[in-house]
């Protein structure tokens, strides 16, 4: 999966905890969760238990901490999908 | 100056009726809401019957947004919310999404426990090492003050925002806590009400005490039998009734409908002394209480019209009335009609009282006295204590002056709420 793809998965996913509809249409790789997307931050967990179910990969502590916007989460995406696919 | 405080809302979420005009004509016509409850049989619960309020999804998807029904588990908060919604727009008061909260405005939403399927749900993910799987909505489904926390964040109150709890008290203790709120000035408008959630794991506590009958699993409408002679325990229920007090004087510069006015009210407890216990209450408490609250609402025992009252269909139904006539204090054969609206509901626990305040609000705005269903064989106890006559069986179409509505918990409490008819 691809970088694109990723972040195409990924507005499905925090599609509905978002209500700015413009922000949400041109999502991209510097697009924040909190300030851009005005995402509840007690959501935060929520999106990233959304996450864990559609890629089948499981997010650690550290990890959840950081991502907090479309680009630190995508990288996190891909790490985890390349590590699942190298054991 | 203390605040003259009337009702200007009133919404429901009943087994026999989930809005007003459902609710107001089963009330009238001796409908019940109990049913069979194959979830109750499945587990060997003595009492397989129940009351529950009937919604569909897509009743309930017209209060929550998508994402809060995503993993919304609480029937209590689901009640509470459409019952509490629909008093607050049937006060003719707007839902705004506006910047600034009113901070007029509040409300004392009561409950016993909140959303125990969810923390049923909670716990298992918990002992199944998966807490991370929990998410964010346990927290705000299952904390007391869930219910009142969703309806203020709705409604955007920015007065006083709390839930109650004071067991089967709990609904006539938020009406008469909202109240007092207005009465003082604190507040200008104030939702009172409560909630209760439905289903085994709230009533099974209850049909483990054998205070639930056993003995109508085969015609659950005719199982809720208050004042009868074959009473043989209460049926449980669940719901939400929700009433806007508002200071008169905001009623009248809002030209709003006026329903009814709270005159006062007592709330006490017999503090678990003399015949009082845990579980049992002390007539000397429930007489004071019923007395302190004529008191407190400055009128004579013989200028009530309607009881509303408790009585549950257990062998304490002729205790209470008892305790009525030796408060009150009336004349031989005088004494008011009474009523039980649990005949037809069910016992709603934390909800009963705010449910059959919003039954004697519309009996005192529409002139009317619901019947007692299921008493045609009266208890000869309570028969021996006041006139057959006090106790209609049906329909009684006149109007009415003054209600007294009381509510007693366990805990050895009590509450009684003195409504009166609202004439310009």
């Amino acid at each position: 999966m691809n970088k694109e793809q990723i972040i195409e998965a990924l507005k499905t996913i925090v599609q509905p905890y978002s209500e700015e509809t413009s922000a949400l249409a041109h999502i991209d790789e510097n697009t924040d969760f909190i300030n851009d997307l005005k995402i509840n931050s007690a959501n935060l967990v929520d999106i990233i238990l959304d996450i864990e179910e559609k890629f089948n990969i499981e997010i650690d502590n550290d990890s959840m901490a950081k991502m907090l916007n479309v680009k630190a989460t995508t990288e996190i995406i891909e790490s985890k999908l390349e590590a699942r696919a190298g054991q | 100056m203390d605040n003259r405080v009337v009702i200007t809302g009133l919404g429901v979420c009943a087994p026999n009726g989930t809005t007003i005009p459902e609710f107001s004509d089963a009330i009238k016509n001796g409908i019940s809401g109990i049913r069979h409850q194959p979830d109750l049989e499945a587990l060997n619960f003595s009492c397989q019957i129940a009351g529950k309020p009937e919604l569909s999804d897509e009743r309930i998807s017209q209060y929550f947004t998508p994402l809060e029904l995503r993993n919304l588990n609480s029937t209590g908060i689901v009640y509470g919310v459409i019952a509490g919604l629909d008093a607050w727009k049937d006060a003719g008061l707007a839902i705004e999404n506006n910047d600034e909260p009113d901070w007029d405005s509040g409300s004392i939403f009561g409950t016993g426990t909140s959303g125990i399927d969810k923390f049923r749900w909670a716990i298992n993910k918990i002992d199944e090492l998966e807490i991370r799987k929990l998410g964010s909505s346990v927290v705000i489904q299952t904390m007391a003050s869930g219910v009142s926390a969703f309806i203020s964040g709705k409604l955007g109150l920015g007065n006083q925002v709390s839930t109650n709890s004071s067991a089967c008290a709990t609904g006539a203790e938020s009406i008469l806590l909202a109240y007092e709120r207005i009465k003082s000035g604190q507040a200008t408008k104030m939702l009172a009400g409560s909630t209760s959630d439905s289903g085994p794991y709230i009533w099974g506590g209850f049909d483990a005490m054998k205070v639930c009958t056993f003995k109508h699993n085969h015609e659950p409408e005719k199982g809720s039998r208050p004042m009868s002679a074959t009473a043989s325990g209460f049926v449980p229920g669940s719901g939400a009734g929700a009433l806007v007090l508002e200071s008169l004087e905001s009623a009248l510069a809002r030209k709003a409908r006026i329903y009814g006015e709270v005159l006062g009210g007592h709330i006490n407890s017999g503090g678990q002394r003399g015949l009082g216990t845990m579980t049992a209450p002390n007539p000397d408490a429930v007489q004071r209480c019923i007395k302190a609250a004529l008191q407190s609402a400055g009128i004579q025992a013989a200028e009530i019209d309607v009881i509303n009252g408790h009585l549950t269909a257990t062998t304490k139904d002729a205790l209470e009335i008892e305790n009525w006539k030796a408060a009150l204090q009336l004349p031989p054969d005088h004494f008011p009609y009474i009523n039980s609206l649990k005949g037809m509901i069910g016992h709603c626990i934390a909800a009963s009282g705010s449910i059959e305040c919003v039954a004697s609000i519309l009996e005192l705005s529409e002139g009317f006295i619901f019947p007692n269903i299921n008493c045609e064989d009266l208890s000869s106890e309570i028969k021996a204590l006041i006139p057959e006559k006090s106790i209609p069986q049906t329909l009684i179409q006149q109007p009415i002056n003054i209600l007294a509505k009381a509510s007693f918990g366990f805990g050895d409490i009590n509450a009684c709420v003195i409504f009166k008819k609202y004439t310009s």
